[in-house]
């Protein structure tokens, strides 16, 4: 068991472990702050002082663009919402938004791309030309299309009952702008993957056709997804922010989302209110940030070529160490009992 | 095959349907078998239309394989070796010819059929750190081929297979391996596993593509061991593929000798080493470096490398190289252009300067015509040019390139080669082995000495 | 010690030590190696993959990754090369010393002709060679190899793996280095190339008395082309001597099994040696060899063994060869092992 002596983690998490420097601290700054992000989506209810689109509490409404106090502890806006609410509130949204394009893309990229790569011919040269055209596409214009062309067409969709019909289409919008960078990351990497002997061995073995794709292929495909994926979630942050701030996202009544606050905060800036605009920007930037350093850090710990030296050149003692050292000058004694 | 019943006991039989074939008869049968691979020239090559062109991996190769035994395909890497093992399991479709299997055409079958009949033909590749794939844990990879076959579903007893296979292959205790990864392993522990993958389906012939190429010295000999045991344990047949005719002595029952896509030489492995017929044959075995300073001598080498073989040499494909090479052997401007280079290696540079003006564009030496005109550089004529052959020719007049110029003149501003007819070789049954080579052909001899007066 | 190494030794390796720095203990890859090459000798390095011969080799150059520490000696010249400013150990390799590599596709760039190669390697330490001057000393380099003029400006992909060693030959040959440490220069190719690429090292240190330092796993080759053999196993050198002599009279069982495993034409069984060579983070103590040798007697698993001479005037390092009053009594039973597995192969 050379080199394997330490704990036994789960194969695909052990480089983590491995992982060092920069790397390292980048990959767990990630996790904590999108961690916090995650519990205060699940937590909402319980953490946010008020709901999203509540205006008054305890029969009292709160007042117009209030500055911070301690019933509304960030301020109200000029819909006259509590920020910390909406904030608190919008996290849900962003990781409702981003759980699900990301989910779509995976479903749609991967396979085609999977497909394109491994068959080849045709169908690949067809499918590489509509990629490219999508990803040539300026990507916020192309969500818009996306979002204007569903709208209010996704009532009766099952996702919706769950998440919202806003959600969701917000979602496929930003899927629709992800997709192409799937496909092109698994295709191209499933046909370096393709020619290598153990796919041909597979093939000797008798393995059928999907088997191959699924086992062999897409096993050894897979592992560049998720850094790609968190990477893209840094994106698809800013995409759903930027759809709320142009007013193709959703609607304030449906759920709290940080790009629309933002948007309705523009005016208030000149008025030296301040708090409107800045929590909700705040909570765009950490979570951006939180996703690229998670991204930035596994694509480290997947491809180790980047990855800092973890050591550094050892002190060799002047007598060379006791092993491989010379005898000693005198004969000793045969002592069997001793470890040597 | 009415000796079959003779041999009753000659291991339990395990595909049902199928005519059990006794030891010693013919399990596969390859009759004229080609395999092309079109290749795509380079860029250039295609601007100027030159013919991008086909590989002739495979030329023509009819040999048997027969049950039990050990079957050499030895030659130097660009023969044609991994495409016959891939053309015999149908992972490269056969361009001509045929491939029985017990009998069985199967050049011409689906995908589909083709995987049942993996079951009963197995191959392992040169680098068995490539052919296991990094993702899947050593128990999964050995257990998989039951999988493909819908053989066996049930976890617990893939695992308990996959445990039987390693132990058989030497890799014990078995549950130390079976969730490690291909990376965890060494060279000949990866080399063992995929022996392990590749017979726990019970094929009957297995195709060890150079199994110990990629082995260190002191591991090749226990692969071989393994290989010989599992032999004798589970009644295989093997082709063995390989460069080095040094382990193929005392592995195989029969070699067969490959070059450019053409078996050269095949017969008994005593017959072959004993007294190699082929020139071919007989460089593989002078190259081999024999572990003892007191024996190792100058050896005479063919010259250069395996050609192109998206242009192999006409006539005998080994020509170029062969030191014993004559009259009929397939001479051609090409081989005249060796010449010329290898002489230039010996001038110095500025010797060198002087003799390329003398002459003019060597594209016609390029050709594989019979007859070519070797224009003179501008400001020199057929003399000039016809000089320096003249001198090569001084400098070393036993070459065998010169019994194949037929006719050689000066001619105007330019030097008019004329080769002789080239004849492409024909398998001769000598001696227990078949050869195909001019020098043991009665008639091709006689034709070259008439030629060469 | 052969009439070769009385001569005026060109390279002095004395105590060298490589250590490689891991995230836990250090990795002992050369471990206390001492030998020497004179000017024309081929010195040929033995030993199972793992053993340390190439970091051997490159720890000789200097070239090694930077969480290698060395200690000890390379004398090269009367220069001492441990611990030299890294500017100037660059400048010496190439014009002092050589080095080819395995795999000679990796080393050539693609997209440069064979002349860009030569003429960047020339100008590289000799800035003021002329244009005419460049192509002559390439060309006669290509030609001692086989290589004709004609091929000059052609790019590495339109030549054979065998051509393509010889290129990397040439290139090494071109500054006319006084040492060549040639890294399994064989391996990739075939029989045939292989030979004819041996008989160019040799004709080499008839012809222009270069030292070579051949490193190989196949004692064949050894045999075909080296003046001496240094025997490597985990990290030390344990026998070194004119080849023709430890050939004929290994005096370590490690030496003699190696022997014994080699396949050749001559082979009438198989051989092999149990086991694999051992971790170097945390190797065997006394004789490395010990759990793996036929021979190995109490002694060599309490005592490192010392330097003897052999029979054929090797050095040796294995109780077997004494020195006898060394050897504590009841050193000499037979040593009782454990089996080794077929799993534990390398
Ligand atoms: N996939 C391929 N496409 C095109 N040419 C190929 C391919 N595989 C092999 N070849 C060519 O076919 C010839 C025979 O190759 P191969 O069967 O690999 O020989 P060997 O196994 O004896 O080294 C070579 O000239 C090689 O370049
Ligand atoms: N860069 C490195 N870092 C750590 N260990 C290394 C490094 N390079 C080689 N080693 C280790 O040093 C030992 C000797 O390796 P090497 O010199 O390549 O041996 P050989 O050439 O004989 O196969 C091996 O155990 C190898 O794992
Ligand atoms: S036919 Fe025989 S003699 Fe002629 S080139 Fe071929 S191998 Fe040599
Ligand atoms: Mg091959
Ligand atoms: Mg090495």
């Amino acid at each position: 068991m050379r080199g394997l002596k330490n704990m036994k983690l789960p194969r695909w998490l052990a480089p983590i472990r491995d992982t060092v420097g920069v790397s390292r601290w980048m990959f767990w700054a990630g996790v904590v702050i999108v961690a916090v992000f995650v519990v205060m989506a699940i937590f909402a209810p319980l953490l946010a002082p008020y709901s999203f689109d509540q205006v008054s509490s305890g029969g009292v409404d709160f007042p117009k663009q209030h500055a911070p106090d301690s019933t509304n502890l960030w301020g109200t806006t000029v819909g006259r919402y509590d920020v910390l609410s909406r904030v608190v509130w919008g996290s849900r949204t962003a990781v409702e938004v981003v759980l699900l394009a990301v989910a779509f893309s995976l479903v749609v990229g991967v396979p085609l791309g999977l497909m394109s790569g491994y068959i080849g011919g045709k169908l690949d040269r067809i499918l590489v030309l509509i990629m490219d055209a999508l990803f040539a596409f300026p990507y916020l214009l192309l969500a818009i299309v996306i979002a204007f062309l569903l709208s209010d067409k996704l009532e009766g969709f099952f996702l919706s009952d769950l998440f919202g019909a806003g959600v969701v289409t917000a979602a496929i919008a930003i899927t629709a702008v992800y997709v192409p960078q799937y496909f092109r990351v698994v295709r191209n990497h499933v046909i370096s993957v393709r020619e290598e002997p153990y796919v041909e061995a597979a093939r000797a073995l008798g393995a059928p056709r999907r088997t191959i794709i699924g086992r062999y292929v897409l096993q050894n495909v897979i592992q560049n997804v998720p850094a790609l994926a968190t990477l893209n979630a840094a994106d698809a942050i800013l995409t759903l922010a930027a759809l709320g701030f142009l007013g193709y996202g959703i609607q304030p009544t449906e759920a709290a989302e940080w790009g629309y606050d933002l948007q309705r905060a523009i005016d208030d800036a000149g008025a030296g209110i301040w708090w409107t605009g800045l929590f909700p920007g705040l909570a765009i930037v950490m979570l951006v940030v939180g996703f690229t350093l998670l991204g930035e850090g596994l694509n480290d710990v997947i491809n180790p070529l980047v990855r800092s030296r973890p050591t550094e050149a050892p002190d060799i003692p002047a007598a060379g160490g006791e092993v491989g050292g010379w005898a000693p000058e005198a004969p000793v004694g045969i002592d069997r009992g001793r470890d040597p | 095959m009415s000796d079959a019943d003779d041999n009753v006991d000659s291991g339990e039989d395990r595909s049902e349907g199928d005519v059990a074939i006794a030891p010693g008869e013919p399990l596969v049968e390859l009759t004229d078998l080609e395999t092309t691979y079109s290749v795509r020239g380079s860029f250039l090559d295609r601007l100027r239309d030159r013919d991008s062109g086909q590989v002739l991996a495979v030329n023509g190769v009819s040999l048997e394989l027969r049950k039990g035994e050990v079957l050499g395909l030895v030659g130097e890497s660009g023969s044609g070796k991994t495409t016959l093992g891939r053309t015999l399991l149908g992972l490269v479709p056969a361009t001509s010819g045929s491939i029985k299997v017990g009998g069985e055409e199967i050049t011409g079958r689906s995908e589909g059929q083709m995987r049942e009949l993996r079951r009963r033909l197995q191959i392992v590749f040169q680098d068995p750190h490539a052919s296991l794939n990094p993702a899947l844990t050593i128990g999964a990879l050995v257990s998989d081929p039951l999988r493909f076959h819908g053989i066996e579903r049930d976890r617990e007893r893939l695992r308990e297979r996959a445990t039987a296979a390693l132990e058989r292959v030497g890799l014990s205790p078995a549950e130390e391996f079976l969730d490690k990864y291909p990376a965890d392993l060494s060279g000949g522990q990866k080399q063992r596993a995929v022996i392990a993958r590749a017979i726990i389906l019970e094929p009957e012939v297995l195709v060890a593509d150079e199994p110990v190429s990629m082995l260190d010295m002191s591991v090749r000999a226990k692969i071989l061991e393994l290989m010989l045991e599992l032999k004798e344990e589970l009644g295989l047949t093997y082709l063995y593929i390989t460069h080095d005719l040094a382990t193929a002595k005392f592995f195989c029952d029969r070699i067969a000798i490959m070059y450019l896509g053409r078996i050269v030489e095949i017969g008994p492995a005593e017959e072959i080493y004993r007294e190699p017929r082929h020139p071919y044959t007989q460089a593989l075995l002078r190259a081999i470096p024999e572990p003892d300073p007191r024996r190792a001598v100058p050896r005479d080498l063919p010259r250069g490398e395996v050609p192109d073989a998206v242009s192999p040499p006409i006539g005998c494909s080994f020509h170029p190289r062969c030191p014993r090479a004559f009259e009929p052997c397939g001479w051609e401007p090409r081989d005249l252009r060796t010449a010329l280079e290898s002489r230039w290696t010996e001038l110095s540079e500025e010797e060198f300067d002087a003799e390329r003006a003398v002459l003019g564009d060597l594209g016609a030496l390029d050709s594989s015509e019979r007859e070519v005109v070797i224009p003179a550089g501008s400001g020199h004529e057929g003399g000039d040019v016809m000089a320096i052959f003249d001198s090569i020719r001084e400098a070393a007049p036993d070459d065998p390139l010169w019994r194949g110029v037929e006719s050689m003149e000066a001619a105007g501003d330019g030097v008019r080669v004329r080769f002789r007819a080239s004849l492409e070789p024909r398998p001769l049954d000598i001696g227990g082995a078949v050869v195909r080579c001019h020098l043991h052909d009665p008639e091709a001899a006689d034709g070259g000495s008439v030629n060469g007066e | 010690m052969s009439a070769a190494e009385e001569n005026a030794a060109i390279l002095e390796v004395a105590d060298m030590r490589v250590w490689y720095g891991t995230r836990g203990d250090p990795v002992r890859a050369v471990d206390g190696v001492s030998f020497s090459i004179g000017a024309g000798e081929t010195l040929g390095l033995v030993g199972e993959s793992g053993c340390g011969k190439s970091t051997l080799g490159r720890g000789t150059l200097g070239l090694l990754p930077p969480m290698a520490s060395v200690s000890g000696s390379v004398r090269y010249d009367g220069r001492e090369l441990v611990g030299m400013d890294p500017k100037e150990l660059r400048d010496m390799r190439g014009p002092e010393l050589g080095l080819i590599f395995q795999e000679p596709m990796t080393r050539l760039d693609p997209l440069q002709t064979i002349e860009k190669h030569f003429r960047e390697t020339l100008r590289t330490h000799e800035p003021d060679l002329d244009d005419d001057e460049v192509r002559r000393r390439s060309l006669e380099a290509l030609a001692g190899m086989g290589i004709p003029p004609t091929r000059f400006k052609q790019y590495p992909h339109e030549f054979s793996g065998g051509m393509r060693q010889r290129i990397m030959i040439a290139l090494a040959l071109v500054l006319n280095p006084k040492v060549l440490i040639a890294d399994e220069p064989t391996t990739a190719l075939d029989v045939i190339v292989e030979a004819q690429i041996l008989g160019i090292l040799a004709d080499l240190r008839r012809n222009f008395d270069t030292a070579v330092l051949l490193i190989t796993h196949n004692l064949g080759i050894v045999a075909e082309a080296c003046d001496r053999v240094a025997v490597m196993y985990a990290g030390e050198i344990v026998e070194q001597g004119d080849a023709r002599e430890v050939f004929a009279e290994p005096a370590h069982p490690y030496t003699r099994e190696l022997l014994r495993a080699t396949i050749s034409l001559e082979t009438t069984g198989l051989n092999y040696i149990d086991g694999a060579p051992p971790s170097l983070i945390d190797p065997p103590p006394a004789c490395r060899f010990h759990p793996r040798c036929p021979n190995a007697m109490a002694v060599c698993a309490e005592l490192a063994p010392e330097e003897t001479t052999g029979g054929g005037g090797q050095r040796v390092r294995c109780w077997l060869n004494g020195p006898e009053e060394r050897i504590p009594e009841g050193g000499r039973e037979p040593l009782e092992r454990e089996e080794i597995a077929a799993a534990e192969e390398a």
